[in-house]
C-alpha cells in the first residue's frame, strides 16, 4: 500500500508538513519536524532510485485517473537521480539549519523559515517527479514563491530588494513557460509529457510548436540563470540567510536544468531541438560566455557569497555546455555536474554559514587569518574550492573530464581548451580566499575567533567529504548519469 | 474569416502582453512594476481561455440537444494560474511594504542610490 504510493508521498509529505511547521511556532520544534520530513523524503528518493534502476520507469496515476487524462507522476533514471540530489542536499543542509537559523533569524520568524523551506522542497521535488507539463508550472511557482520568502528573510535590507528583483524575473520566466506549454496544448490537446512527445513528432513544421519551444527555452533559461539571464542570482544568493543560500545554490538551479533536459530531450526530442531549431549552437555560445563572464566577475567580488554566486553562473555554463553537445557523453557530463556541483556549492555555502556564524560577515576581509582560527572550516573551503577548479581526486575533475571527453568526441578541441581555460579563472578566485585565510593575519577581535560548532562543521564536512568520495569512486554516479543520459536520448540503456 | 479580425482575441493577447512587459521593464516604481506584471499575466489568461473556445461550441454542460462543446480544460488550468498570480501579487506587495519601511521609498533609482548593488 505505502510502497505503491511512494511517488505521491514524495511530494505530499513535505507539502502537508509545511503548515504543521508553522503551527508549531517554536523554531526548534519546527526544525525537528522539518528534519524528520527531509529524512523521509530522502528515504523515499533512495527507494525510488533503486526501484527505477532495478525494474525500469515507474508510472503513478494521481488519484487513480489514467494518463493522459489524469496527472501522471513519472519516475525514470533522470528524475530519480535529481530527486535524490534535492532531498539529499535538503536533509544535510537541514542538519546545519538549527544553529545557523537561530543566529541569523529572529525567534518569531524561525518557524516561518522552516515552513518556506519545506514548501520550497515540495515545489522542487514536485517539478522533478511530475509527468505533466502544466503541473511543472504549478510546482515551479510553489518553489519560486517560497524561495522569495526564504531570500527576503536575510538580515541585510538588500535581501528585500534582491527578493523583489527575483520575484519579477522569476514570474516572467514562469509565465513564459506557461505560454509555451499553452502553445503545445493548442497544437496537441495534451499536457502529459510522454503523450506530448508522441504527438509532437509529426508537428515539427508547425509555427505554433516552434514558438512554444522558444517560449519554454527562454523561460527555463531564466529560471536556471543561464547567462545573460542570470542577473537575479548573485544578489539573491548573497543576501539570503546562509542556510537558504546553501539549499538554493545546491538544488534550485539544478531542478531548472532538469526541466530543460526534460523539455528539450523528452518532450521535443533531440531531432527537433537540435536540428529543426538551432539550439545546440545557441546554448554552446551562451554556456561559454557564462563560464568566462561568470568566473571573471567572480574574481572581483569582495562579498564571498556573491563570489560563489557568480561562480555558480559559470558552473551552470559547464552543465549547459554538456547539454549543447546532445551526445551521450555530453549529457553524462551535464547530469554528473548537476550532482557534483550540488555537492561543491552545498559544502561551500555551509562552510560560509560557519564563517558567518563566528565572524558575523562573509567579505574577503573576514577570512583573514581563518586558516589559524577556524582550521577545519577553512580546510573545507579549500577542498570545495579545489573541486570547483576541477583538481583530480575531487568530483569537479570527474565532470570536467567527461565534458572535455564529450567535446573531443565531436572534434571540438577548441571547446575543450576553453573549458580548461575557464578552470584557470576558478584558480584565481579560489586563491583569493586561500591567500586571505592563510597568508594574512587577523587583527583585533577577529584574532580570537573560535572554530565553528560541530552542528555546522559536520554537515559541511559530509558534503565536502562526498566531494572526495565521489571523486575517487566514480562508478555509482557515472553509472547512473550514463543510464540517465542514454534514456534521455532514447537509446536503450 | 480573415486573420486580422477573426483572430482578434490573439491580437488583444499580444497587445496586453507587450504592454505589461514594457511596464515591468520601463517603470522604476515598484508598484507600477507589479501592475505591469499583472497585465502581462492577464494576457496569458486570455490566451488560454481563447484556445478553449470551439467554434459554435456550447458551454461544457452535458445536454442532449448539444453536439459540440467548448473545451473546459484550459479554463480550469487558468483558474490555477490566476490563483498563482494572486499569490505572487500578494507576496510582491508585502515585499514592497517591507522595502518602504527599510528604505523610505519605492522608487528603484532612489533605492539604488542608497545601496550600491541592486
Amino acid at each position: 500500500m505505502i510502497a505503491s504510493n511512494l511517488p505521491a508521498l514524495q511530494v505530499v509529505i513535505p507539502l502537508l508538513s509545511a503548515p504543521l511547521a508553522l503551527m508549531l511556532r517554536r523554531g526548534t520544534h519546527s526544525w525537528v519536524l522539518a528534519q524528520l520530513v527531509c529524512i523521509a523524503a530522502l528515504a523515499i528518493s533512495i527507494n525510488l532510485l533503486q526501484t527505477v534502476l532495478a525494474t525500469g520507469p515507474i508510472s503513478y496515476e494521481m488519484g487513480g485517473w489514467a494518463p493522459p487524462w489524469g496527472i501522471e507522476y513519472y519516475v525514470d533514471a533522470v528524475n530519480a537521480f535529481v530527486l535524490l540530489i534535492v532531498s539529499g542536499i535538503g536533509t544535510i543542509v537541514m542538519l546545519a539549519a538549527r544553529t545557523s537559523v537561530a543566529k541569523e533569524i529572529a525567534g518569531d520568524k524561525q518557524s516561518l523559515f522552516y515552513t518556506a523551506y519545506l514548501l520550497c522542497l515540495t515545489g522542487l521535488l514536485g517539478i522533478t517527479i511530475t509527468g505533466d507539463a502544466f503541473n511543472i508550472f504549478v510546482f515551479l511557482e510553489i518553489s519560486s514563491l517560497s524561495t522569495y520568502i526564504l531570500i527576503s528573510l536575510g538580515r541585510d535590507r538588500r535581501a528585500l530588494t534582491a527578493a523583489f528583483q527575483y520575484l519579477i524575473m522569476g514570474t516572467i520566466g514562469a509565465t513564459f513557460i506557461l505560454i509555451g506549454v499553452g502553445m503545445l496544448y493548442m497544437s496537441t490537446g495534451t499536457l502529459n509529457i510522454l503523450d506530448l512527445a508522441e504527438r509532437l513528432q509529426p508537428l515539427s513544421d508547425s509555427r505554433t510548436v516552434q514558438a512554444g519551444f522558444a517560449f519554454v527555452a527562454v523561460g527555463v533559461s531564466l529560471k536556471l540563470a543561464l547567462f545573460p539571464l542570470h542577473l537575479w542570482l548573485p544578489n539573491a544568493y548573497a543576501y539570503a540567510p546562509s542556510i537558504a543560500s546553501a539549499f538554493l545554490a545546491a538544488t534550485a538551479t539544478k531542478v531548472a536544468v532538469y526541466v530543460m533536459l526534460r523539455f528539450f530531450f523528452t518532450v521535443f526530442g533531440v531531432d527537433f531541438s537540435f536540428e529543426v531549431m538551432p539550439l545546440g549552437i545557441i546554448l554552446a555560445i551562451l554556456a561559454i560566455l557564462a563560464i568566462f563572464v561568470g568566473s571573471a566577475v567572480a574574481i572581483f567580488q569582495d562579498n564571498v557569497k556573491r563570489l560563489l554566486a557568480y561562480s555558480s553562473v559559470a558552473q551552470i555554463g559547464y552543465m549547459i555546455l554538456g547539454i549543447s553537445f546532445a551526445t551521450v557523453t555530453g549529457l553524462t557530463a551535464a547530469i554528473l555536474h548537476l550532482f557534483n556541483h550540488a555537492l561543491m556549492k552545498g559544502g561551500l555555502f555551509l562552510a560560509l554559514a560557519a564563517v558567518f556564524y563566528r565572524t558575523g560577515g562573509v567579505s574577503v576581509a573576514h577570512f583573514r587569518g581563518l586558516g589559524k582560527t577556524m582550521p577545519w572550516t577553512m580546510f573545507a573551503v579549500v577542498i570545495g574550492g579545489l573541486s570547483l577548479i576541477g583538481v583530480p581526486l575531487t568530483v569537479g575533475f570527474v565532470s570536467k573530464w567527461y565534458l572535455v571527453l564529450g567535446a573531443l568526441e565531436l572534434g571540438y578541441w577548441w571547446i575543450a581548451l576553453l573549458v580548461l581555460a575557464g578552470s584557470l579563472l576558478a584558480v584565481i578566485y579560489v586563491w583569493k580566499l586561500v591567500e586571505a585565510a592563510y597568508f594574512q593575519t587577523a587583527e583585533g577581535d577577529a584574532a580570537s575567533v573560535r572554530e565553528a560548532p560541530l552542528s555546522l562543521l559536520v554537515p559541511a564536512w559530509i558534503l565536502i567529504g562526498a566531494n572526495i568520495y565521489f571523486g575517487i569512486d566514480t562508478s555509482l554516479t557515472t553509472g547512473v548519469a550514463r543510464t540517465a543520459a542514454a534514456s534521455l536520448l532514447g537509446i536503450g540503456g | 474569416m480573415s486573420t486580422t479580425l477573426g483572430l482578434y482575441n490573439y491580437w488583444i493577447v499580444i497587445f496586453l502582453m507587450m504592454v505589461g512587459f514594457y511596464v515591468v521593464i520601463a517603470h522604476g516604481n515598484l508598484i507600477k512594476k507589479i501592475v505591469g506584471l499583472n497585465i502581462f499575466q492577464t494576457s496569458v489568461f486570455i490566451l488560454y481561455i481563447t484556445m478553449g473556445k470551439v467554434a459554435d461550441g456550447a458551454a461544457p454542460i452535458l445536454d442532449d440537444s448539444v453536439t459540440s462543446y467548448s473545451n473546459p480544460l484550459p479554463h480550469v488550468l487558468i483558474l490555477t494560474a490566476i490563483v498563482v498570480g494572486v499569490a505572487t501579487t500578494a507576496l510582491a506587495l508585502a515585499l514592497i511594504v517591507r522595502i518602504k519601511e527599510e528604505y523610505g521609498t519605492i522608487e528603484e533609482d532612489e533605492i539604488h542610490s542608497q545601496d550600491e548593488s541592486l
